[in-house]
């Protein structure tokens, strides 16, 4: 009896672990509306999955994303975009939670979404880099063009089309582009 | 911005009117809302600039930030509505006391009236010339520098942790806006003359920003607005004289504006909410 029940908790266990796991999976397929190459999860913007689930069955998946700059209007659309890929996978009880701390940083982005970043043509974050530091006036740090390669770019202006980019140009091949800036 | 509470609230206007002087009871409160009413103002201000910049980076730079003021003003007017909502006694006085509703963000900011903004008169400021919308910014942003730079440490762990979010977007404000201020200070003689003459006007509204509402002293242990003022002081000091702008005069005491942070505030305000609330009071509960 004893060890049954011992069993039946285990399974209860692996059981659940594997739906976390599968909903993880999931949302590798929701993408930022902004930069579609990108899955939330590349971004690291996930910080939690959690499955409870009531006496009747009724199981509750709470999903904790932190947002990447606070005034970034992707953050509704991502939420709604991650309802929908759950309730197209059968559940039904949803909670999207906002978690600001600890702050997102672009060091969270993984290394496939840097180079995803890239193939689409955007500079991904520098890894360890000084712009990312709350001082002021820090000597800027080179950053690669997407293109060619070459790290003789000039920054054009610290603003672009969305609150996470940068305007650079490649001083070798000339091409205007986008760096995904450092936070 | 979507949903919005409905505050059917036409007794407390005019109750407001006949000289009822909306307060909030918590200081961390208002502390929170007077942070929030600053950014959201200056946002909605910087967004004047829209399609509208000398330059098409330069216009799309002021939208930026103006959409990361939006941002932290959303953030901070959540964590308000959650702490009003946990005490709605102190909504009493307040033209948002209707019916038990909970406040949200967009309460907050839609349907407040304007004695109970405030947002210090600097943000409120019409834009004037690009000169002088880059000078407010670059003074309120090293302002904000320093201001969330000691909030990130504050024991409050939701207002800290805003702080440490907003200073990563602040930084990038300080930056952009100093290299204009030095490029337009230190550029062609129309440009400096331009410049002097917006630090002239500006001036008087930034001593505001550090002369201590009650809510400030109370609302969190440790902030410390009098070390703010002077490193404030310090590093605008630096920029001025390396944009040719500094004249000692700075020094001195001149005679102040203020009254904002106490809900006083200048002719603009009222056409600012005018065009930020209209939607709200003339469709209330519209939504997107
Ligand atoms: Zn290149």
């Amino acid at each position: 009896m004893v060890v049954t029940d011992n069993n039946n908790f285990i399974e209860n266990i692996t059981a659940n672990e594997k739906a976390v796991a599968a909903i993880w999976n999931l949302l590798e397929e929701v993408y930022d509306p902004e930069i579609p190459v990108l899955s939330i999860i590349d971004l690291g913007i996930v910080r939690d999955v959690v499955l409870t689930s009531s006496v009747n069955e009724n199981i509750e998946a709470t999903i904790v994303i932190t947002p990447t700059y606070s005034g970034c209007p992707a953050m509704d659309a991502i939420s709604m975009d991650i309802r929908l890929k759950l309730i197209e996978h059968g559940y039904k009880n949803i909670k999207i939670n906002t978690m600001l701390s600890p702050a997102w940083t672009t060091e969270w982005i993984s290394e496939t979404g840097k180079e995803k970043l890239k193939a689409y043509g955007i500079a991904p974050p520098n890894a360890k880099q000084i712009v990312c530091d709350t001082k002021l006036f820090v000597e800027l740090e080179a950053i690669q063009c997407p293109v060619c390669n070459s790290y003789s770019t000039k920054l054009i202006s610290q603003f672009g089309s969305t609150p996470c980019k940068a305007l650079y140009q490649c001083q070798h091949c000339k091409e205007p582009f986008e760096y995904f800036k450092c936070h | 911005m979507q949903q919005v509470n409905s505050a059917n609230n036409q007794t407390d206007l005019i109750e407001l009117d006949s000289g009822k002087v909306p307060l909030w009871e918590g200081f961390r409160e208002a502390f929170i809302l007077h942070l929030a009413d600053n950014a959201l103002i200056l946002a909605q201000r910087n967004s004047e600039w829209c399609g509208h910049g000398p330059v098409l980076e330069q216009d799309i730079a002021i939208t930026n930030i103006s959409l990361d003021l939006l941002g932290q003003a959303r953030n901070l007017y959540q964590y308000a509505a959650l702490l009003i909502n946990k005490e709605p006694h102190n909504l009493s006085a307040s033209s948002l006391h209707s019916g038990g509703k909970e406040v949200t963000e967009d309460s907050l900011s839609f349907l407040r009236t304007e004695r109970e903004f405030k947002n210090c008169l600097l943000v409120e400021q019409p834009n004037g010339n690009w000169g002088y919308t880059i000078l407010r910014q670059y003074l309120f942003s090293v302002y904000q520098f320093l201001l969330y730079g000691q909030l990130q440490y504050s024991e409050d762990e939701n207002l800290a942790a805003i702080a440490v979010k907003s200073l990563k977007e602040v930084t990038y404000h300080v930056r952009w806006s100093s290299e204009w201020v030095i490029r337009l200070g230190d550029g062609t003689a129309e440009s400096h003359k331009k410049m002097v003459q917006a630090l002239e006007e500006v001036w008087s509204f930034t001593g505001e920003l550090f002369l201590p509402e009650p809510y400030e002293n109370e609302a969190i242990t440790g902030f410390d607005l009098v070390a703010l003022q002077h490193s404030w002081l310090q590093q605008i000091t630096n920029v001025l004289k390396e944009a040719t702008l500094f004249s000692s005069a700075l020094n001195e005491k001149v005679f102040m504006q203020s009254g904002g942070k106490k809900g006083l505030h200048t002719e603009h305000m009222g056409y600012i909410l005018a065009e930020l609330q209209f939607m709200q009071r003339a469709y209330p509960d519209a939504e997107w």
